[in-house]
């Protein structure tokens, strides 16, 4: 028999969890360490700015979550659209898994703004359009994660929850540009961008990148973890039942 | 899909259906406002549009566990997902309805409640457009809300929590039109992206809908 090798292989929870098993305390450990390097070598091996001083290194923080804020819903998008198209159990679950590090990565990101805003900005909060658009991508998160919470059988909610993804997603693409609309913003431009020159200057930047590196790690180790975690769950829960028949 | 939009409609109508509530609920929160900021009109008619829109946008929330819930409870729903209709015709009747019988009366109280809290006569006009325009979005977003939540034993305040961050942008644009209008700004802008949103509400929102009533009747 031909086994044919792909991606898809991976769906298969068993198989998941056989290849996630070695590689989690590797992942960890990188992201640790990237977090460690980053962050020291950023807070007290880099000049005070300027004009800023010394808080312009609350960006080691601020930036890297807000950047992963973003893209852990966009995960879980991807995650929720294999669920609804291929019916793969480890893709909702690893949806499930990321909502909760997505917000809390979110809630970060504001905090460390309203931090930062404080003494440079002269206010802890703004009605900025991006502010505000974070302000509503939390509430977002909030909203999945009562979904997820309010039904029983994992299935229905596993379907509803990705529906809710959907809808949510055009819904909060629109609200950026609504928000953007609706107020003039008090937010710099952004620090990093693929097609642009850079706005950090090289004595930040590096570390900054050693931070980015860290939070992504950080944030597909949790999500292992938490998937791992959601899976086990699902097992013993199968297990009890079956037991309950007997 | 005429014949489910009349029907309730009629039921919303008679006694009992809570016709009346939403307005109801929409005049006491209009009337709640000027206890809490005070009775000047410097005060009040600045904020009167966006009073007015959060009221109307509440007070459509009101009516939205209803829309699902009596119908699964009574078995009509499980009927209606086998009519020859399609679920997403079902879905839009539905929101037709619930607009018909709540952002429909909305849109039309909402200038003599204007006059309330000192909106300028030029905004009054502009508000209930602003209203026309925007609550078929809050009534087809509210109603995919209710799908998502028809199962559930406490769907109620989950259902706020999903469907009002989707108000936003139709909030956003709608209040700014009315705001306009009262100020005497050009509004086209604003005015043409809230008959955006509506639109693509609209064309979108009932396959989503129909796509959650299917799971939640599974």
């Amino acid at each position: 028999m031909q086994t044919e090798m792909s991606l898809w292989s991976y769906a298969n929870p068993t198989r998941f969890m056989a290849t996630t098993r070695p590689l989690l305390p590797w992942l960890s450990a990188l992201a640790a360490a990237c977090l460690v390097v980053g962050l020291v070598w950023g807070f007290f091996f880099t000049p005070d700015d300027y004009r800023q001083g010394s808080t312009v290194k609350i960006i080691y923080l601020h930036v890297p979550s807000a950047l992963m804020a973003i893209n852990a819903w966009f995960m879980m998008l991807v995650a929720s659209l294999i669920w609804l198209i291929r019916r793969h159990h480890v893709s909702a679950l690893a949806a499930k898994a990321a909502a909760p590090v997505g917000v809390t990565m979110t809630l970060v990101a504001l905090v460390t703004g309203a931090v930062w805003g404080s003494p440079m900005w002269g206010t802890w909060w703004a009605w900025d359009p991006r502010l505000t658009s974070f302000l509503i991508l939390f509430l977002f998160y909030l909203g999945y994660m009562a979904l997820w919470a309010a039904i029983e059988d994992p299935d229905t909610a596993a379907d509803l929850t990705s529906v809710l993804c959907l809808v949510g997603s055009v819904f909060a693409v629109l609200s950026r540009y609504a928000v953007n609309f609706w107020n003039q913003g008090l937010h710099q431009g952004a620090s990093l961008s693929l097609d642009k020159e850079e706005n950090v200057a090289d004595v930040f930047y590096i570390p900054l990148l050693v931070c980015i590196a860290g939070f992504v790690l950080l944030f597909v180790a949790l999500v292992l973890a938490r998937t791992r975690t959601e899976i086990r769950a699902r097992r013993l829960h199968a297990l009890q039942l079956r037991e309950r028949m007997a | 899909m005429i014949r489910i939009l009349s029907r309730d409609v009629a039921l919303a109508v008679r006694a009992g259906g809570g016709f009346g509530l939403s307005l109801a609920f929409f005049l006491i929160v209009v009337v709640l406002v000027p206890f809490g900021v005070g009775p000047e009109t410097a005060v009040l008619a600045p904020i009167a549009p966006g009073i007015l829109w959060l009221g109307a946008l509440l007070a459509c929330l009101l009516s939205l566990d209803r829309v699902f819930a009596l119908d699964r409870e009574d078995g009509a729903l499980d009927l209606l997902a086998t009519a020859p209709v399609p679920l997403e015709g079902v879905a839009l009747a539905k929101a037709g309805a619930h607009w018909l019988t709540t952002g429909l009366p909305l849109s039309l109280a909402a200038p003599f409640l204007a006059v309330l809290l000192g909106l300028p006569a030029p905004g009054h006009l502009w508000l209930a457009v602003s209203l026309l325009v925007g609550t078929p979005a809050l009534s087809l977003i509210g109603t995919f809300g209710a799908a998502l939540t028809v199962g559930l034993k406490r769907g109620g305040l989950l259902l706020s929590l999903l469907v009002l961050p989707l108000y936003v942008p139709t909030l956003i644009f709608g209040a700014d039109v009315a705001r306009r209008g009262a100020e005497g700004l050009a509004l086209g802008p604003p005015l043409a992206l809230l008959g955006a949103v509506t639109a693509g509400c609209v064309a979108l929102l009932p396959f989503a809908t129909a796509a959650a009533l299917r799971v939640s009747l599974r």
